[in-house]
């Protein structure tokens, strides 16, 4: 990883030539220069200049795993709130029950949790999640926090380094869902330094290093527990 | 309106011994409540505004929806509190103007086509007024803009001239207004230089009017970099805490 500090760019911030570069996500074109369009950091090593937002709501896209709460049942539906800009919909061939017409109210209703799967993202953006795959399935106990979406990578850490630490020390189930909400499951003082190092990992989202970092961190706390 | 005996201007300087091009002092602090998803404090002179985005989320009642794009709706409100003699809470006729030109304003730089069918909700929240409250309500809202995640072509930027005793001045103060001549509040998009609101109260001729039009964009590109400097400042500081 290199050192060199991450540059933040904000909206209307000119950050090259489309002869050079292209012009990637978080940025537009005008007059054959591109622009942030967003407030984020600068990533520019491709031939892509693209901008990672640094806050932002949930953009959806198809086969993300998330975490949704039931807002409302219909007769052969559901609207589920995944933190997106739209509430998505969850029709009733997509579970993994067989539900009568009418009889959605009995298997989910306002205020479940359920880990979804996105299934489509059409062009009018409307959505649909599914819960036929694995491990996906209505949400019992365990504890639900709320994360910055553009902060879920740093959680999860490269290729999960980050996420196994986690779970590795403090020994409980957590679920991370692409749109910013976490399940947590364990015993009272897991959950609870869970919630602790997922607060100073969002904090810290911006420095290097973390992982290494965290893993000294939840190392000194467990040295009395191993 | 000139009948009262106050000196607006004396001796090249104005009542609180500003020079005629000399803005009011601005500060701005972005990120300053949770609940919403983008926030601004700003004090720009005496006034003291705070503004807040919520969004983009599903547009209520439905059939304000755009199915190609997301509608802003930006509600400014003054404070009962915020002028000498109480205001009547609630919106009225100005409120709703004001409201309006913001809602505009900012439908011109947001990439409203990224989230059709939604509503970006702005609110607008006068503490204190001291004149030119529309122009720091805009310059606020645009901050809490950026701070959303809200994709736009440019952060939009207010700022106004006027006329007191034949002269033209920038960033009109409160006595300067109610006792002056002319008001012309102005915003633009600072990268193109485009015109996003443009309002005028009281009488200009066409010199006074291109002159006043003038010194009110370079008040603008100077409240522009100060917007952009508070911005910057929110996120260099995370990572020199450690």
């Amino acid at each position: 990883m290199t050192q060199e500090k991450r540059e933040i760019v904000i909206p209307s911030q000119l950050l090259g030539d489309v002869k050079n570069k292209k012009a990637g996500r978080g940025t537009f074109v005008e007059n054959g220069k591109i622009y942030a369009e967003i407030l984020g950091i600068l990533n520019s090593n491709s031939q892509y200049i693209n901008v990672v937002a640094l806050k932002g709501r949930y953009d959806p896209s198809e086969n993300d795993f998330v975490i949704g709460i039931v807002e409302d049942a219909m007769a052969s539906s559901w609207l589920v709130d995944i933190n997106a800009a739209y509430p998505a919909l969850l029709h009733v061939n997509e579970v993994p029950w067989d539900v009568d017409f009418g009889e959605t109210e009995r298997y989910l209703n306002y205020g479940d949790c359920i880990m979804a799967k996105v299934l489509q993202v059409d062009q009018e953006k409307k959505l649909q999640v599914t819960l036929k795959d694995r491990n996906l399935y209505k949400i019992k106990g365990g504890q639900l926090i709320d994360v910055e979406p553009s902060k879920v990578p740093r959680i999860i850490g490269k290729k999960g380094s980050m996420i196994s630490l986690l779970k590795k020390y403090t020994k409980c189930r957590i679920f991370v869902g692409q749109n910013g909400r976490i399940w947590i499951e364990g015993s009272e003082d897991g959950v609870k330094k869970v919630i602790d190092t997922i607060n100073k990992i969002e904090n810290e989202a911006l420095s290097y290093g973390l992982t290494n970092k965290i893993e000294e961190l939840l190392k000194k706390d467990a040295k009395d527990v191993h | 309106m000139n009948d009262t005996e106050v000196k607006l201007f004396e001796n090249g300087k104005r009542l609180d011994d500003r020079k005629p091009d000399e803005m009011r002092e601005i500060k701005i602090e972005m990120g300053v409540l949770h609940r919403a998803e983008g926030s601004c404090y700003l004090e720009w002179g005496d006034n003291k505004v705070i503004a807040a985005v919520y969004g983009p989320r599903e547009a209520i009642p439905r059939h304000t929806q755009n199915p190609l794009r997301a509608i802003v709706k930006a509600k400014y409100n003054m404070a009962a509190f915020s002028v000498g003699d109480r205001k009547r809470p609630g919106p009225d006729r100005r409120s709703r103007e004001i409201s309006k030109v913001i809602s505009e304003a900012l439908e011109n730089v947001i990439l409203l086509e990224n989230f059709p069918r939604t509503s970006i909700d702005v609110n607008i929240e006068v503490l204190d007024a001291e004149a030119g409250t529309r122009c720091a309500g805009l310059t606020a809202a645009a901050v809490a803009l950026v701070d959303a995640g809200i994709p736009m072509k440019d952060i939009p930027v207010a700022c106004a001239a006027g006329k007191i005793e034949d002269q033209v001045v920038l960033d009109l103060g409160k006595d300067e207004d109610n006792y002056g001549s002319a008001d012309l509040p102005v915003a633009i998009s600072p990268r193109t230089g485009e015109i996003l609101l443009l309002q005028m109260d009281g009488h200009l001729t066409v010199e006074e009017f291109d002159k006043a039009l003038d010194l009110a964009i370079k008040g603008c590109h100077i409240v522009s970099d100060i917007q952009k400097k508070a911005i910057m400042e929110k996120y260099q500081s995370i990572p020199e805490e450690k």
